[in-house]
């Protein structure tokens, strides 16, 4: 078991090795090969075209904000991505290949909802599932490990949240479990990291810090980023595109690019204004 | 007392009871975490009907409870996870599968004692072959819950993400339900159909009150399981005519009891250490971000 860990975050104190991430993900992707590609995707769903002919790449170490309205489709986007909703027409490529549910290179963290249940985990069991919970047999026999509680632990400094660590999940607050969950989905060290509104629930100091992991993770380590947000005035100063997504349609590019009035108001069909105040965008005319 | 304990139907009502407390309240924790408490309830009434329609046909009535609870737990393992409408189709079909049950029953002209005891069991015969039978199950039981352990517990907490790691949630959801199924067959000989649920929910949901982990509230809940067998068994023989389910689910309402009304106190979240330099640390950051 110990040797399936040696890849994994190291515990607190210890040198971040670039080089630790090399290994397998390399194989499946040279650096010149792009980590997603899509080409005339469209996914329907309940008789209803959500995402339609959808055309994008994105390329390794990126650090994409997915941005549009409520019901754009951005949720459904990642789970295509993670191959939980299969797209009617059009080819996905992930490192090259298609995507297949329970792929190792790839880190999720879903929308939040509320986690709770009449009998409680403690914040280190929930992350713990982001390390062997997809795996068969109780795994509890040498005591958990000291060196999985290591990994565990550390995963959870990053996120602030080791204070948290034997509380019940069921407890904490909402903000709290997000943090947990983004810890889940780093611990296995992904090549990709698919996070789904993660800053929704977070105090301002936990937000920055948390997109302040998250660049550093994008570019010590070469992780490719795409985060679901509402806001993306506080991700502007480290992402490297934009993706937004209204009516079925995206754009993809420079935020300077696509955050602009005339970008924005062909892919809503309607009128936008981009307005810049105080140092922040401003889109006006639609509901964002 | 110790003469009673001699009787063998008496000896074997104890093992077989050992191994019911044990495997019921595994899996009660299960069906407790994945809100399946209704599933709990819906399944031995509706391995009733089954009993009640395998007694009118002259079979084993542990045939029919089989076919029916497996195969009700393999529908409900199916239908998905929107709880409500989960559970209104979980209502509808117990509700039916009742009506069956009772018209079997009025259809069924013979002595129905065989009925009435599937309804509320009896530790009066129960056979070494019985005692065999519920022991080689149970262990079945165990060892596939411990097989399927790590991902029954991730998925019934998060199953959006244990399925994008790869778990077969819709799978396992139905293997779970299955041995379910092959808990209550088992149970309903000495707790009886009406009655499985106490032994199935009570340990865990009072277990669950007072340990925070996994593996502590499962050993916590198989201990209080066995507390109410052991004991409900020896106060049924002592009593001689009062069923064995009536103590079992005496004793697990008056552990509940207290339990629900103190135990909140234990899980009470501790103050969290250094709140105010975080949140100094939170607000120079603010400042240099802007
Ligand atoms: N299983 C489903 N069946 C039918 N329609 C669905 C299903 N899942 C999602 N939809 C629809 O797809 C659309 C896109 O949903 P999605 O969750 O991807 O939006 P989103 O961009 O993530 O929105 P939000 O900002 O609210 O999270 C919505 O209109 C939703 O109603
Ligand atoms: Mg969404």
């Amino acid at each position: 078991m110990s040797t399936k860990h040696d890849q994994r975050l190291s515990p607190p104190g210890a040198a971040p090795q670039a080089s630790s991430l090399g290994g397998r993900g390399q194989e499946a992707s040279p650096i010149s090969e792009p980590v997603i590609e899509l080409e005339g995707v469209s996914v329907c769903l309940g008789g209803r075209t959500i995402l339609q002919e959808v055309t994008f790449t994105i390329n390794p170490g990126e650090f994409i904000a997915v941005l549009g309205p409520n019901g754009a489709g951005k949720s459904t986007l990642l789970k295509v991505l993670l191959g939980l909703i299969r797209p009617s027409a059009g080819t996905v490529r992930l490192f090259g290949q298609a995507p297949r549910r329970g792929n190792r290179l790839i880190g999720y963290a879903p929308q939040h909802r509320t986690l709770e249940g009449a009998l409680s985990l403690r914040a280190r069991d929930l992350v713990g599932f982001g390390l062997d919970g997809h795996r068969w047999g109780p795994g509890w026999f040498p005591a958990g490990g000291r060196r999985r509680q290591a990994i565990i632990e550390a995963a959870l400094a990053e996120v602030d949240a080791l204070a948290l660590a034997d509380m019940p999940v069921a407890h904490l607050s909402g903000g709290e479990q997000q943090r947990l969950l983004i810890a889940q989905a780093l611990l296995s060290q992904p090549r990709l990291l698919l996070l789904d509104e993660p800053l929704s629930n977070l105090d301002l100091s936990h937000e920055q810090e948390i997109i302040a992991l998250i660049a550093r993770l994008c570019r010590t380590h070469g992780m490719t980023v795409l985060l679901v947000s509402h806001d993306v005035n506080p991700l502007l100063p480290v992402i490297d595109r934009v993706l937004y997504l209204a009516r079925g349609h995206a754009a993809i590019g420079k935020p300077e690019q696509v955050i602009t009035s005339a970008t924005l108001s062909a892919l809503y069909g309607a009128p936008v204004e981009v307005v810049e105040a105080l140092g922040r965008l401003f889109v006006v005319g639609v509901d964002i | 007392m110790i003469s009673l304990l001699s009787y063998p139907f008496i000896q074997n009502a104890f093992l077989a009871g050992t191994c019911i407390a044990i495997v019921a309240a595994v899996t009660g924790y299960f069906l407790l975490l994945r809100g399946l408490t209704f599933a709990g309830h819906a399944l031995p009434n509706i391995g009733f009907a089954g009993a009640a329609g395998a007694v009118l046909l002259g079979l084993d009535p542990l045939f029919g409870l089989l076919a029916f609870t497996i195969g009700a737990a393999i529908g409900i393992g199916l239908l998905g996870r929107n709880l409500r409408e989960r559970d209104l189709a979980i209502g509808i079909l117990m509700t039916f599968a009742l009506a069956l049950g009772l018209l079997f029953l009025s259809l069924y002209s013979g002595y129905a004692e065989r009925v009435y005891s599937i309804l509320f069991g009896t530790i009066l015969g129960i056979s070494r072959l019985d005692v065999l039978l519920s022991f080689g199950v149970s262990l079945l039981i165990l060892v596939s819950i411990l097989l399927l352990f790590r991902p029954l517990l991730f998925s019934s907490y998060d199953p959006e993400v244990a399925e994008a790691r790869g778990v077969p949630v819709r799978l396992l959801a139905v293997a779970f339900l299955v041995l379910v199924a092959l808990t209550i067959a088992i149970a309903v000989q000495i707790v009886g159909a009406l009655l499985v649920f106490t032994l199935l929910v009570g340990p865990a949901a009072t277990a669950g009150r007072l340990a925070l982990r996994p593996g502590a509230v499962i050993l916590l809940a198989i201990a209080l399981g066995l507390l109410y067998t052991w004991l409900g068994i020896l106060l049924a023989v002592l009593s001689g005519t009062i069923p064995v389910s009536f103590f079992i689910a005496f004793l697990s309402f008056i552990v509940y009891l207290p339990v629900r009304l103190i135990a909140p106190r234990w899980q009470r979240r501790p103050q969290q250490p250094g709140l105010l330099p975080a949140a100094g640390a939170g607000l120079s950051q603010q400042a240099s971000a802007r």
